[in-house]
């Protein structure tokens, strides 16, 4: 959106009034809104309970009203996708909440995924202007866009989006995770045959095997599965595209474009002595197991490791999910190993707070070096080389450097290596001619094109780990050009 | 859903099973396998295809009763349906004409050996093949393995069946009086050890087939995780098949039982 375009819909009657109708002054002294949580001792034995409540609307209306309007939004700005964040905000505070649903749908596909995953507080909260100028906390965006999401999903009045005329060309999107259901669902409502492909058994990608639903419940990702089914997408679980059929035989059945969306899955070690030992998995793994398999419910057929200790390696959001989900097994102690301080973890800082709530103990500015093991080679302990911080590096996170003699040993009966991802190789391998980078990332132009003419691609099979507004919004750049593309060839 | 077409009990406590899955089917070659989970709140576990008929749309696949998913396998019936079939999956066998070519198979992995050693009879290989098994109950698939092998030899541990014997014992003569260009190994972790001792000390190139804990079966996971020349693989995706002399079968051993104990608590709730 252009700046003019923006200031037109800034100064429309209503906006105008609203914004006039509370001074600043007093849209000020209001608090931040405080999210209700679910208490610690009933969350922490079910991984399906979510932690946060939501926001009532009286909630929600008050903290909108904290919102000063600013004419030249940071919190835009702030938004990988350029939400439009005042305008819903305005809406909610006016009580249009129709509306509000509109605005937020108009940019994000997932408005409802994003409010409860986001990491705000670098984002659109980080360039908020009680955050920057005023030493006040920042609005809370996150939580309001989850309350517009969930009062549109829950109030029945679900907002039907129109579908240009359906003009019979077959798409396939290779991924169901969040920048395939964006992409799909775009090019559904400009009128293509829209086919999703997903290599496992549940729609979803990484909101339903990684994030686990204490944080993002499934019936939120189904509910807009759902929405996207109503549109006529088709849905094929158990699919591997370049396994079970290749992109030549999905071409020949008249797929006349690809949308590459199989993201970064594959779990990276740290190639330590012991690595190997039972006891110590990846937190895909451990995660899938639960999320996909339901390990958690004791009559399931799924089988989990549990103990006393569990020691998760890695500071990122799936690290802290990992560390949760042990707790809510029964792990006595639960415990982060990460190789810098708390400060420059890149988990998601609401995560940390409620694991911090939940008794997670937290092993700072230590690496893991070696694991070792009992006689039936189960881990027992993991040795660590204590850090300290030395110069940024290129990251701008100051650098962990060994301190040198300095090692300690912490008890544990399961390892959870929660270091990152790699990109899915399946489709890198497997499609002649598709230019990858050195990290095994699709190359894609500005438009997402790749190298080869009918092959798209976006999410983290591009940029390597990322978050999912970033994924998401990949998805819906690439459906505006594969559009253009059909438009153009006419 | 895919339906059971057939069941055929192979002996006291293994079964055959042909599946409906025609996409699989239609994909398959030697070597895939199959991740299937046979309903709501199951587990994704592993099997080789044994055979497939891409005209009927089904593939087969072999079960011994141990383990929580495998023992409801077993008691499924034709008509009974399985929820989710991920396949196939897994690097296929390199088939070729190599000139003579050593099948070994040890027990219910027998399965796993049978589509390799066809398409390499086929392929106009001499095909040798050993197969083992505990006792007579656990041999199974001896037929098929006849029909498609122009030399065999069975043996049991107890000498229930064929020779009494250690595996390698028919496996040197063999190779003292052929010349043996490639060898395949598909059998517990000790006995595949065996066999790649022994091949090494005659310069054989070797493939073993590997099995493995897995839950995705896409390389997401890292169950199947294994040492192969001193660097990790992933058995599902870089695998089934690994040269046999390069292969941590130490390691590999170890990590075969690393759900034992859940897996027995689980077993005894469904008994």
């Amino acid at each position: 959106m252009t700046k003019e375009e923006y200031k037109e819909i800034y100064n429309q009657e209503w906006r105008k009034e609203i914004r006039k109708s509370v001074s600043p002054k007093e849209r000020m002294a209001i608090p931040r809104v405080v999210m209700p949580t679910v208490p610690v001792e009933e969350r922490i034995h079910s991984q399906r309970i979510e932690v946060n409540k939501g926001l009532s609307l009286e909630a929600a209306q008050l903290e909108a009203k904290r919102c000063l309007d600013c004419a030249d939004p940071g919190c835009m700005k702030g938004c990988p996708v350029g939400m439009h964040i005042p305008t819903f905000i305005k809406n909610l505070e006016r009580g249009n909440l129709l509306e509000a649903a509109k605005t937020a749908k108009s940019i994000s596909a997932l408005p409802a995924v994003c409010g409860r995953v986001c990491p705000q507080e670098k984002q659109c909260e980080a360039q908020c202007i009680y955050h920057l100028k005023l030493n006040k906390p920042a609005v809370s965006i996150g939580n309001i866009e989850r309350f517009i999401a969930d009062w549109e999903r829950e109030s029945g009045n679900a907002i039907i989006p129109e579908i240009t005329e359906k003009n019979g060309i077959k798409i396939a999107i290779i991924g169901s995770g969040p920048s395939g259901l964006a992409c799909a669902g775009d090019l559904a409502k400009l009128g293509y045959d829209v086919t999703v492909f997903e290599a496992l058994h549940e729609i979803g990608g990484v909101l339903k095997y990684g994030i686990p639903e204490f944080c993002l419940p499934n019936y939120v990702v189904d509910a807009e599965i759902d929405n996207l089914k109503a549109l006529g997408i088709k849905f094929v679980p158990n699919f591997v595209v370049g396994v079970t059929a290749t992109i030549d035989e999905l071409r020949e059945e008249g797929f006349k474009a690809f949308y590459v969306a199989t993201g970064a899955g594959v779990p990276k070690f740290m190639n330590i002595p012991g690595e190997n030992y039972n006891g110590i998995l990846s937190a895909n793994e451990y995660l899938m197991r639960i999320n996909l398999m339901d390990a958690d419910d004791e009559n399931a057929d799924t089988p989990i490791l549990t103990g006393k200790n569990v020691v998760v390696v890695g500071g990122g959001n799936t690290a802290i999910d990992a560390v949760r989900a042990a707790k809510r097994l029964g792990a006595e102690r639960s415990i982060i190993v990460y190789r810098r301080s708390m400060d420059e973890m890149p988990a998601r800082l609401e995560e940390i707070h409620h694991s911090q709530d939940e008794g997670i103990e937290f092993y700072n500015l230590a690496n893991p070096i070696e694991y070792l093991a009992d006689e039936t080679g189960r881990v027992n302990k993991v040795r660590v080389q204590m850090m300290e911080l030395g110069e940024p590096d290129e990251s701008g996170r100051r650098r962990p450097v060994a301190i040198e003699g300095n090692i300690e040993e912490i008890d544990c009966s399961v390892v959870v290596v929660a270091i990152g991802v790699d990109p899915n190789p399946i489709i890198p391998n497997s499609v002649e001619g598709l230019k990858t980078s050195d990290w095994g990332t699709i190359e894609v132009d500005d438009e997402k094109h790749s190298s080869v003419d009918d092959i798209f691609a976006g999410g983290d099979i591009v940029r390597g780990a990322a978050t999912v507004i970033l994924a998401m919004g990949d998805g819906r750049e690439a459906a505006a050009n594969i559009d253009k593309k059909f438009k153009s060839e006419k | 859903m895919n339906k059971i077409v057939s069941k055929e009990q192979l002996s006291s406590c293994v079964y055959k099973l042909e599946i409906e899955a025609p996409i699989v089917a239609k994909a398959q070659k030697p070597g895939n396998f199959v991740i299937l989970r046979i309903k709501e709140k199951g587990e994704r576990v592993p099997f080789t295809i044994v055979e497939s008929n891409p005209s009927k749309g089904t593939i087969s696949i072999v079960i011994r009763n141990m383990g929580v998913t495998r023992t409801k396998l077993c008691n499924l019936n034709v008509g009974d349906e399985i929820k989710d079939i991920l396949g196939p999956l897994g690097r296929r066998s390199e088939i070729s004409n190599k000139g003579t070519f050593l099948a070994c198979g040890n027990g219910i992995r027998i399965a796993a050996l049978l589509p390799i050693a066809r398409a390499m009879k086929e392929a106009g290989n001499k095909v040798i093949t050993i197969i083992s098994a505990k006792t007579k109950d656990l041999l199974i698939l001896e037929d098929e393995m006849r029909e498609i092998s122009d030399e065999i030899h069975v043996l049991t541990e107890d000498g229930t069946h064929g020779e009494k014997g250690n595996f390698t014992d028919p496996m040197r003569k063999v190779i003292e009086k052929e010349n043996i260009d490639y060898c395949m190994t598909i059998g517990p972790v000790d006995m595949m050890r065996d066999c790649a001792k022994v091949t090494k000390e005659y310069n054989i190139p070797t493939r073993a087939s590997l099995y493995s804990i897995m839950v995705d079966g896409t390389g997401m996971c890292g169950a199947c995780r294994v040492s192969v020349n001193g660097r990790t693989k992933f058995t599902c995706v870089d695998g089934p098949e690994f040269d046999a002399h390069a292969i941590d079968f130490d390691g590999l051993l170890l990590r075969i039982d690393g759900y034992r104990n859940e897996e027995s608590k689980k077993l005894q709730h469904l008994k």
